[in-house]
């Protein structure tokens, strides 16, 4: 394991040598005036809440009293709609609700559909499905690198990042059809397998993109106004992490080494070669550096992922959750069966029900299935992490200021679409 | 099979329903609601189970009216790399009443208000039970039930009408408004409606 | 169907001096109005991400004039509606759209802001034509930048054909009625019916 340590020389630091954060106090000579405390409204229409997400921030002149965030902006039923649609209708819905990595959350469902239904995929697909998340990752980071150091004012990074965005768009056009609402896989496999020129486009990728990452490092790490707005900023203690539920980078800064590809691995994880970098104070600056890191390891894993790439089908052999090809089903009577009851009744489930958590980019996606052996689940919740981590942004700026509440609010890493449902 | 599962059986009897494998490796145990906080309070602090992360909580209601509606708490160890899924069935033509784990871990807060919003199983203890994905005064019911239709029960138009109506900016809890503390000291039909969620429309300027 | 009443002036008529002068003003003011329109991306789900990326560097608004994004409404000129609107979001909007000064225009972008798009549930607004007056509605989910881009297009054609002169031509505001909605309720349940899948919302096995 290695330990990556980055010693600035700031000429006003951020943080004393205790650790502590300075702040210059405004010397008055006047008496305290008191006076009321402000309450004022951030958002939802907001452009530095990440969406629709109403901030109501107790203020004390500029520092922070409580701040009591309301959600539910965009709370569009996906609970209630996935029970009245059949399992492979559920994918497209899985697309909106992490929109920023919505491949991983396609995999994350089909991977809760098919454990509770007991299909096992095939060598090729366990290794597209990885491609698929380790690309959502990156993607992911990147908006959130940019939106970040948008909200602290840097705003070239943005540009850059989302110019690696679109080389990833491309790329998922060319797989899916879409750029944004992929709808990759399907329950027993995927939509479709990899065109040609997919491969060596990513490998192009892979060749490049640490040279961007490289860039945004250099411009932002060793910045002393970025290391300034965000050392010492909104920190949680490792036990305040884990008894908030938090989950991913934000659990990983402050100093919990969970991973779910490490912890409870999935898709054949335990195979791959990566670290998962942790934090120590848990701070803005710490999840920035966390989340930079994993843009690396990302890469690393994509890289053996196309090294080890197997050939084979995609789609699990078994006819009643597959549909056959449409060659078949025309002119065969048994095909033809099939594909009628998979698209008229859809596959049923047996009765039982299933967890998967996997590790978004945001955090723990879990995916939970209740199923009556019928071809609709009888409950389908998301364990969204965007939404578990949001609560906790009072606890973390408490005694801030209110322009540490946007650098907070930006280090929560939320997606208003997972938040509400 | 978790050992957690014959420790809370030795430990608390009957309050420990019956305990099953579900399809993805989990333990499935289901406890009596009174004795919900004693085994939660067990599970957390016994030094040999310690199940220190909460993962989730949530609740199921079934199509099939004769089973029971549950609350699902979805535990885990980080320390042991242990899941437990523990239940708590309810009528759900009863009243859905059940004790408040945020004491004990602090993520719980959002996700109990949530299972209240959708399915209006009212958690004793808890801080600051109110609507979170809905607003306060939403008045269509709970969305999770399954007697709630999939396009709401009252029409588009009545949807829309009420939906103007709510003031943006007059959803605030009892904790943000600085009259919390004077509540007393309202007048009573003030104190009804703040009770009621109803916190106020903007006056039109004269 | 579309009825285009456009009077000719012949030189030496009386009005020819007045007629033409009239046009010339709508002309300047329609290019500098079209060509410069502020949105006020009011972005709520996955269409606002592609309106990111239209305005980042490979699409880039900027050339068609969006060159500011207003984030306060009292500066902006266009409201782009970027992804789904529920209920809980409504009276924002309709706050936000009146505190926009004239002239203002509508753009709502993506499936769920034109008709409610795959959420046909109780939390969705079917369509914010239902709250505010919309210009272009621009399908998609999400929409390319590139459709983005041909609706922002067919605004500025919109806004090149308005007039100061010709009321029926002219850009006024549309207020709510006493009943604090925008259309009549028949209306409003008319347009929000239920179609393709959700049609079957009461068979939920």
């Amino acid at each position: 394991m290695s330990k990556r340590t980055v010693e600035l020389e700031l000429a006003t630091p951020g943080v004393d040598a205790q650790g502590q954060p300075t702040r210059v106090p405004l010397v008055a000579d006047e008496p305290d005036l008191g006076g009321e405390h402000l309450l004022i409204n951030l958002g939802p229409q907001h452009p530095a809440t990440h969406g629709v997400l109403r901030l109501v921030v107790e203020l004390d002149g500029e520092t922070v009293v409580r701040v009591i965030p309301h959600v539910g902006y965009l709370h569009s039923g996906f609970e209630k709609l996935g029970e009245y649609r059949h399992y492979n209708q559920i994918i497209p819905l899985t697309d909106r609700t992490d929109y920023l990595s919505p491949m991983a959350n396609n995999v994350g469902f089909a991977l809760a559909a098919e454990r509770l239904m007991g299909i096992e995929i095939t060598p090729r697909c366990t290794v597209l499905r990885v491609i698929a998340c380790e690309m959502s990752r990156i993607i992911s980071h990147m908006v959130w690198l940019g939106t970040t150091a948008i909200d602290l004012g840097a705003f070239t990074p943005f540009l850059w990042a989302f110019q690696q965005r679109e080389r990833i768009y491309n790329l998922q056009e060319m797989w899916t059809g879409a750029r944004l609402t992929t709808s990759l896989t399907r329950v027993g496999g995927l939509m479709a397998d990899i065109p040609d020129g997919f491969v060596e486009g990513l490998r192009e990728f892979t060749r490049t993109f640490p040279d961007t990452l490289d860039e945004i490092d250099r411009v932002l790490t060793r910045n002393a106004i970025w290391a300034g707005r965000t050392q010492g900023i909104g920190v949680l203690t490792a036990e305040e992490a884990t008894n908030y539920s938090l989950s991913g980078p934000m659990l990983r800064a402050s100093g919990v080494p969970w991973d779910m590809r490490k912890d409870q691995p999935y898709l054949g994880y335990e195979t791959y070669d990566f670290e998962v970098p942790v934090g120590e104070h848990g701070d803005v600056y710490d999840r920035f550096l966390v989340r930079l890191e994993e843009c690396y390891q990302s890469n690393k894993i994509l890289i053996q992922a196309l090294d080890r790439l197997p050939d084979g089908p995609i789609n699990v052999a078994d006819p009643r959750v597959i549909l056959p090809p449409k060659s078949r089903a025309m002119s065969d009577m048994e095909a033809m069966i099939f594909h009628f009851k998979q698209v008229m009744e859809g596959v049923k489930a047996p009765v039982g029900e299933a967890y998967v958590g996997i590790e978004n980019p945001k955090g723990e996606l879990g995916n939970y299935l209740v199923s009556d052996g019928t071809a609709k689940p009888v409950r389908w919740r998301i364990r969204p992490p965007a939404f578990i981590n949001l609560a906790s942004i009072s606890k973390m700026s408490e005694g801030h200021l209110l322009s540490d509440l946007i650098a907070i609010n930006a280090s929560v890493d939320i997606v208003m679409g997972e938040v509400d449902r | 099979m978790n050992p957690t599962v014959g420790a809370l059986q030795a430990t608390f009897g009957n309050a420990i329903g019956r305990a099953s494998d579900m399809r993805d490796g989990w333990i499935s145990v289901t406890v009596r609601a009174d004795r919900l906080k004693d085994v939660m309070t067990w599970l957390r602090d016994h030094p040999e189970h310690h199940y220190d992360y909460l993962v989730d909580v949530t609740a199921v209601e079934y199509r099939d009216r004769e089973r029971p509606l549950e609350v699902v708490y979805l535990l885990r160890s980080l320390a042991r790399k242990a899941d437990l899924r523990v239940k708590v069935e309810l009528d759900p033509r009863g009243e859905l009443a059940v004790d408040s784990v945020t004491p004990l871990w602090a993520g719980a807060n959002w996700l109990e208000r949530e299972v209240y919003d959708m399915f209006g199983v009212v958690f004793a203890g808890h801080p600051d039970l109110r609507r979170i994905l809905m607003w306060e005064t939403y008045a269509e019911g709970y969305p999770l039930r399954k007697d709630f239709p999939l396009r709401g029960r009252f029409s588009r138009a009545e949807q829309v009408r009420q939906a103007l109506n709510v003031n943006p900016e007059a959803n605030y809890s009892m904790e943000e408004l600085s009259i919390a503390e004077a509540y007393d000291e309202l007048p009573a039909d003030m104190r009804e409606r703040l009770r009621r969620g109803d916190r106020g429309k903007v006056r039109e300027s004269e | 169907m579309k009825h285009v009443i456009e009077t000719k002036e012949v030189a030496g008529s009386p009005n020819y001096h007045l007629t033409t002068w009239k046009k010339l003003v709508d002309w300047a003011v329609n290019q500098s109005r079209a060509n410069s329109l502020w949105p006020m991306p009011f972005g709520t789900a996955c269409c606002a991400i592609e309106f990111m990326a239209t305005a980042a560097s490979r699409f880039d608004i900027a050339r068609f004039g969006m060159e500011r994004q207003a984030f306060s409404p009292r500066q902006a000129d266009v409201l782009i509606c970027a992804g789904r609107l529920p209920f809980k979001l409504a009276p924002v909007i309709r706050r936000i759209y009146d505190q926009m000064p004239q002239p203002k225009w509508v753009i709502s972008m993506g499936a769920c802001a034109s008709s409610g798009g795959i959420f046909d549930n109780y939390a969705m607004v079917q369509g914010i034509d239902t709250i505010v007056p919309v210009d272009v509605y621009v399908p998609g989910c999400p929409p390319r930048p590139e459709g983005l881009l041909y609706g922002i297009l067919l605004l500025h054609k919109k806004i090149k054909g308005e007039s100061l002169f010709d009321a029926v031509r002219r850009r006024d505001e549309q207020l709510l009625d006493e009943h604090g909605l925008r259309l009549p309720p028949a209306e409003i349940d008319e347009v929000s019916e239920p179609f393709g899948n959700s049609v079957h919302q009461f068979r939920s096995a």
